[in-house]
């Protein structure tokens, strides 16, 4: 069954006494036990998304179209205390900077029990035997003494292994991680995503991963969405979307990505341009002033969804071509 | 390549940071950030260096910068002592050497406008007469790929793609040999990360420039550099030209950072067992015995426990700092 699915979300922003809409069309899933990715630059709307499930949003920000189904009951029709009950309970999330996301005058017990006490009205005993438990379970040695310390004596790794275990302390059936490792060195990175996607599928639970790094989608997730300017432009399997991408957006990305299994004088075929100004209303497909297939029609018209195998796309002109530009990749 | 002197040869290149404490803020230890590090970069070419965090990579991009003190050791810039230098001749070499560095946000004046930050280092240093500093810097625009207009914006009218555009261009005002990139493309989203890599790829073959690359992602370093040198805790574990670094490493850590790097190919992922490196870098200011690695390292014998590894060729041109260097390094 699907644990979440996130249907045309909408998410505008008060500005000048309007609104003005930066996520325009957020749609994915995620079944118990699977990892899916969200891919994307800055400004396209994957961290709000994030936020958006968390019930998170901060001020000025809100839903404003679309549904967030979670077991099958509506996100968005509940009110804010039954909002509150659910966050770090049954939906938890691992932020991308663990300094700033906990609390620098509360020690590690404090931060990993809080959430134990409040929301499964655990006793402080038994709290901190779990809180035990967790640091062991993803790999935090001397958990006694860790226990009684404080963020800044942790190292940057350390810091968001108790972010995951603070994440699991619930039992979540669902766990959303924005950018978890990009403030990380690439060995403790490593080290991370092996513990969360080994914990997550140990747990059944469903990950939700945000980045932008195409290497990590290709070893941890399942099934992707990307999204661009406000919008999920294509969604697939991992495998699918790699063998065979279809938006010009993503084969653009991709060949973007120096990688380490081609020759090194492999050229890189940037994409030309910049990510739109999500504040700036632009018609059509808001890839079209970057995109090399480009015809009248993406200035006019939000593409429509093409779906061949569970593959499915935005764009005008994908059922083109399905050979061009994928040789360079593969 | 030629058989020319390289440009930038540094030997032996050691970097030490006081530890302070207390009211009279006395010296009570020393960090050792660099030590030992050698290397040299020919005319034309790129030379990486990568690690993690702290391992010293920036310290040596400073050092050649004239950012921090050498404790010990030499950096000659084509040809001379770079210690030995007098007024004149160090503001000469200032002038060769230009930095790129992480985030074009902090590191360009955010009250003046681009045309004012590439025309400042031409009048400062009396490269252009007033009346043509105008075209020139239309010019060093024109070759970042920025139209003139550009001119005329601040730093927050800008994006970070062409903000680090702008940051290019006033190192190329100089005129400069060699460019000292610190984590230049880091910060920038994938699509722009690659047409700044571009750019750099283009204007070195231009303008015959020179790049010292400090970064840490591994396959951008592989990309740019012709030669990479891989830095743990202060020293340099194994040094190579690219391809032989990559493809056949022999110091177990340069395996282990490969290793750690996803490749963006499913397939080859999800079928893949990986051991991550366990154990994180330790403290250099209590750095461990012989072996800096020995701790993480799976090949560690009771040598590596007390001797210092030496730099030796494996090959011609490949050096690494292994007593095991023998061993094949498994994968995973």
């Amino acid at each position: 069954m699907t644990l979440l699915r996130v249907e045309n979300l909408a998410i505008d922003v008060a500005r000048d006494g309007g609104t003005c809409r930066l996520v325009h069309d957020a749609h994915f899933s995620v079944d118990r036990g699977e990892t899916i990715a969200i891919v994307g630059e800055s400004g396209s709307g994957k961290s709000l998304t994030a936020l958006a499930v968390m019930d998170l949003l901060g001020e000025g920000l809100s839903v404003s179209g679309g549904r967030i189904l979670f077991d099958d009951q509506d996100l968005t029709a509940l009110s804010p205390r039954e909002r509150n009950a659910l966050r770090g309970s049954k939906v938890a999330m691992i932020f991308q900077e663990p300094m700033t996301s906990l609390n620098p005058v509360r020690s590690i017990e404090h931060q990993l029990t809080e959430g134990m006490r409040l929301k499964m009205k655990l006793s402080r005993k038994a709290a901190r035997a779990r809180a035990l438990e967790l640091l062991n379970e993803v790999g935090i040695s001397d958990p006694v003494r860790r226990l009684k310390q404080y963020p800044h004596q942790l190292s940057g790794g350390m810091r968001q292994r108790v972010m995951i275990a603070i994440a699991l302390s619930c039992e979540p059936d669902l766990i959303l991680a924005d950018e978890p490792t990009t403030a990380l060195d690439v060995t403790i990175q490593a080290q991370i995503l092996a513990l969360t996607s080994r914990l997550c599928r140990d747990h059944g639970v469903g990950l939700v991963l945000i980045t932008h790094n195409l290497g990590i989608v290709a070893r941890y997730a399942q099934n992707v969405a990307v999204m661009y300017g406000g919008r999920v432009v294509e969604r697939a399997t991992a495998r699918q979307l790699y063998r065979d991408p279809q938006h010009p957006y993503t084969r653009g990305l991709l060949a973007s990505v120096p990688r380490l299994d081609l020759p090194r004088d492999t050229p890189l075929r940037p994409i030309p341009g910049a990510p739109p100004d999500p504040t700036v209303e632009l018609p059509g497909c808001r890839f079209h002033p970057r995109c090399p297939k480009a015809t009248d029609i993406c200035a006019r018209q939000v593409p429509e969804f093409s779906v061949t195998d569970g593959h499915e796309v935005a764009c005008w002109n994908a059922a083109v071509d399905h050979t061009e530009g994928k040789g360079a990749v593969a | 390549m030629t058989n020319e002197a390289p440009l930038l040869e540094v030997e032996n290149l050691q970097v030490d940071f006081a530890i302070r404490k207390g009211l009279m803020q006395r010296t009570v230890g020393v960090v050792r950030a660099v030590s030992g590090v050698s290397f040299s970069i020919p005319r034309g070419t790129s030379f990486g260096l990568v690690g993690e965090s702290g391992c010293g990579k920036t310290t040596v991009a400073r050092a050649v910068l004239q950012l921090v003190e050498a404790s010990a050791g030499t950096i000659r810039f084509d040809g001379e002592d770079i210690a030995g230098m007098d007024a004149p001749a160090l503001q000469k070499f200032r002038s060769r050497v230009q930095a790129v560095f992480q985030d074009p946000f902090s590191s360009l004046n955010p009250r003046m406008s681009t045309g004012r930050i590439l025309s400042e280092p031409l009048r400062v240093h009396r490269l252009k007469p007033d009346s043509e500093i105008k075209a020139e810097v239309a010019r060093l625009l024109d070759i970042c790929g920025l139209p003139a207009r550009f001119a005329d914006l601040y730093p927050h009218e800008m994006s970070g793609g062409q903000r680090q555009r702008v940051g290019i261009a006033r190192a190329l005002a100089m005129n400069p040999e060699l460019i000292v990139c610190d984590e230049a493309v880091s910060a920038l989203d994938v699509s722009i990360q690659a047409q700044i890599i571009n750019l750099l790829e283009d204007l070195q073959k231009e303008l015959g420039l020179t790049y010292l690359f400090i970064g840490h992602d591994l396959s951008v370093v592989r990309h740019i550099c012709d030669q990479v040198g891989v830095m743990y805790l202060g020293r340099m574990a194994e040094t190579a030209p690219s391809d032989p670094l990559f493809a056949k490493p022999r110091h177990p850590y340069t395996r282990a950072l490969i290793d750690a790097v996803p490749n963006p190919d499913p397939d080859y992922e999800q079928g893949r067992e990986i051991a991550p490196l366990e154990g994180e870098v330790p403290s250099p200011a209590n750095p461990p015995s012989g072996c800096f690695f020995h701790p993480r390292c799976r090949l560690a014998t009771e040598r590596c426990r007390r001797e210092v590894p030496v730099l030796d060729p494996v090959e011609p041109g490949h050096l690494a700092a292994c007593w095991e260097t023998g061993v094949t390094v498994p994968s995973g």
